[in-house]
């Protein structure tokens, strides 16, 4: 039963949002279920928080590696909760300037990590040793001529329209529109397969894999 | 010359008060059954005032008013703000097969006028949508093909599977893990359970996680929302069980470090430069962050197999993993794994279906292009691109 019951549950709420698609009938149903799955979320939140708590109180009682970033990280739990529940989280409230202030700077300070991790990738990724890289050299480099405004500012106003398809702009949305949208389209297509077959799958009690079972 | 001035502000005095008294109704206004849904709902729909329109007189807003009878007693169902081009407003009180009458009552400053009882209407509830029956055939016929495949693979045919690299790496990656004696850590992206690439990757955590308890390595599973991180450590520990090592599996392995994105990222990195594991699976739904991990992955000489089906993040993934699952193999790889013959069979029927949707494809640019030509059959366009549009 402890396998059966969890097959159970996945195939009648599967099928139902499934159906709902197809029948409108079953829209309050549908959307009754889904309600359901809210409620579960805001616990397992609660079962996260307590996880973090508990993980980062092990490290420091452990005194394991960077042990001290996990005081900070309690620190900043409890400063937050206590904050957010006493004066509460709306505009002009110290969450607010804590969020506003620390959280968001440090989270833009992460993303902006991508613009050197973007340039080494690529470095790596365009060296044209094989034909399928020097393609991808070729392709990115028009790409990113014709994106950015020095790539038509060599191309002069007497410029003939015969010879349009020599310019970056042009090559840029050829490049962008039927290459990269038709290989976009493809991969969707093909993944939309696999997620029809995974939900067939799972719905039929095939693949039970996430019940542990081989 | 003094009369004349008097006859003239009489005028203005006397247009201003007819302006003043009357203010002109909603147009077009009308009642319907909502269509295509679950019952109980009606819209009510109408054109601006006239005196909106023209801002003779400030309109306020409209109000929405239904009874049962034509002349019967208005109950007030909405106010609705005024400045819009058109107006519709759902009244999802309705009782299925009552009819109703509505009335929208313009509101100005010192008055109201309501337009004449539209209805009657009454809410009904549809048992299809006729604009989903491709969707619907569709969907049949490719479980059909999957159901049939699964069918032949129980019989005992040999189905055929071309070779996926990024999933032939995947004992190797574990094993390399294993002889290094550091651990693999598995990242099955930064989307909720409900998302259905998450389900794949943490299906296939269950396979990576056997191998790992087979092989005595150990697995790092950071997750990013709390249901990942409760469903992951359930799977985990029972593909412990199933390998017949339950006292290897580590809860404390798995864990939740925040449902904040570039979080989430620092976290992961953080375990990287630490702990150092030989192998990164990066597995699910993943947005900008894939590069940050990608590159921090390959920084400390990990071997690293990636799968998504996010085609943003697929380039990121080429360049900087050393096996990336495109798309449909990331739904295909719990499959290929396991090497159960049911499993192989739903891959080979999702196969026919990508034929017939190749099919489609050709089908639709041929008749699409003899359209552009005006050919016709029966007196109608041949062009098949309706028979795709999903509404």
């Amino acid at each position: 039963m402890r396998r059966e019951i969890p097959m159970i549950v996945a195939f009648v709420a599967g099928v139902i949002i499934i159906l709902e698609f197809f029948v409108p009938t079953l829209r309050n149903v549908a959307g009754q279920l889904q309600k359901w799955y809210l409620v579960v979320v805001a616990f397992a939140i609660l079962v996260g928080a307590f996880n973090l708590l508990r993980m980062n109180y092990m490290k420091v009682r452990g005194r394991r590696v960077d042990w001290p970033y996990s005081i900070v990280l309690i620190v900043g739990l409890f400063a937050m909760t206590i904050v957010g529940i006493g004066w509460g989280i709306g505009q002009g409230t110290v969450f607010d300037w804590l969020f506003n202030y620390l959280m968001f700077p440090m989270s833009s300070t992460m993303f902006a990590l991508l613009a050197f991790f973007v340039a080494s990738a690529a470095y790596r990724a365009f060296r044209a040793r094989t034909v399928d890289a020097t393609l991808l050299l070729v392709a990115a480099v028009i790409v990113m001529l014709g994106q950015v405004p020095i790539g038509s500012i060599w191309v002069p106003s007497w410029w003939p329209d015969s010879l349009v398809f020599l310019t970056p702009d042009w090559l840029k949305d050829r490049i962008m529109n039927i290459f990269n949208t038709a290989g976009q389209r493809a991969i969707l297509i093909g993944a939309s397969l696999g997620v029809v077959s995974t939900a067939l799958r799972i719905l039929l009690g095939i693949e039970r894999s996430y019940l542990g079972e081989e | 010359m003094k009369s004349a001035y008097a006859v003239l502000l009489l005028t203005v005095a006397l247009t201003a008060a007819a302006h003043g008294q009357t203010l002109r109704t909603a147009e077009n206004a009308a009642a319907a059954d909502k269509a295509v849904d679950a019952g109980g709902s009606i819209d009510v729909t109408w054109a601006p005032s006239p005196d909106e329109l023209e801002a003779e007189v400030k309109v306020l807003g409209y109000e929405v008013w239904r009874a049962r009878r034509p002349a019967g007693d208005y109950k007030k169902l909405a106010d609705v703000e005024a400045g819009k081009e058109s107006y519709n407003f759902t009244d999802e009180e309705a009782e299925n097969g009552v009819e109703y009458f509505y009335k929208v009552r313009v509101r100005g400053e010192e008055m109201s006028t309501d337009t004449a009882p539209v209805g009657p209407a009454k809410a009904t509830r549809e048992w299809f949508h006729p604009n989903r029956l491709n969707m619907l055939i569709a969907a049949v016929l490719l479980s059909a093909f999957i159901l049939y495949y699964i069918s032949q693979a129980r019989a005992g045919k040999v189905l055929f599977i071309r070779r996926i690299a990024g999933l032939e790496a995947v004992q190797e990656a574990v094993g390399r893990a294993t002889e290094m004696g550091k651990p693999v850590l598995f990242v099955p992206g930064i989307a909720d359970i409900d998302d259905i690439q998450t389900i794949a990757a943490v299906t296939i955590l269950g396979r990576v996680a056997t191998m790992v308890a087979e092989y005595d390595a150990s697995l790092l599973v950071p997750c990013s929302r709390s249901l990942v991180m409760s469903t992951a450590q359930e799977v985990v520990k029972e593909a412990y069980l199933e390998a017949g090592r339950p006292d290897a599996y580590r809860r404390e392995n798995i864990s939740y470090l925040t449902d904040d994105q570039f979080g989430y990222v620092a976290g992961v990195d953080g375990i990287m430069v630490r702990e150092k594991p030989a192998a990164n699976f990066y597995l699910g739904t993943f947005y900008a962050e894939s590069l940050i991990l990608a590159e921090t992955g390959h920084s400390i000489g990990a071997i690293q197999i990636a799968g998504t089906a996010m085609p943003s993040q697929l380039p990121f993934f080429i360049a900087a993993c050393d096996y990336t699952l495109i798309g449909e193999e990331l739904f295909a790889a719990s499959a290929y794994l396991s090497r159960e013959p049911r499993l192989l069979g739903s891959l080979v029927g999702q196969d026919w279906g990508k034929v017939v949707i190749l099919i489609s494809i050709i089908l639709g640019v041929v008749t699409a292009f003899l359209a552009q030509f005006g050919v016709e059959i029966f007196g109608r366009s041949i062009a098949l691109e309706q028979l795709f549009v999903v509404k």
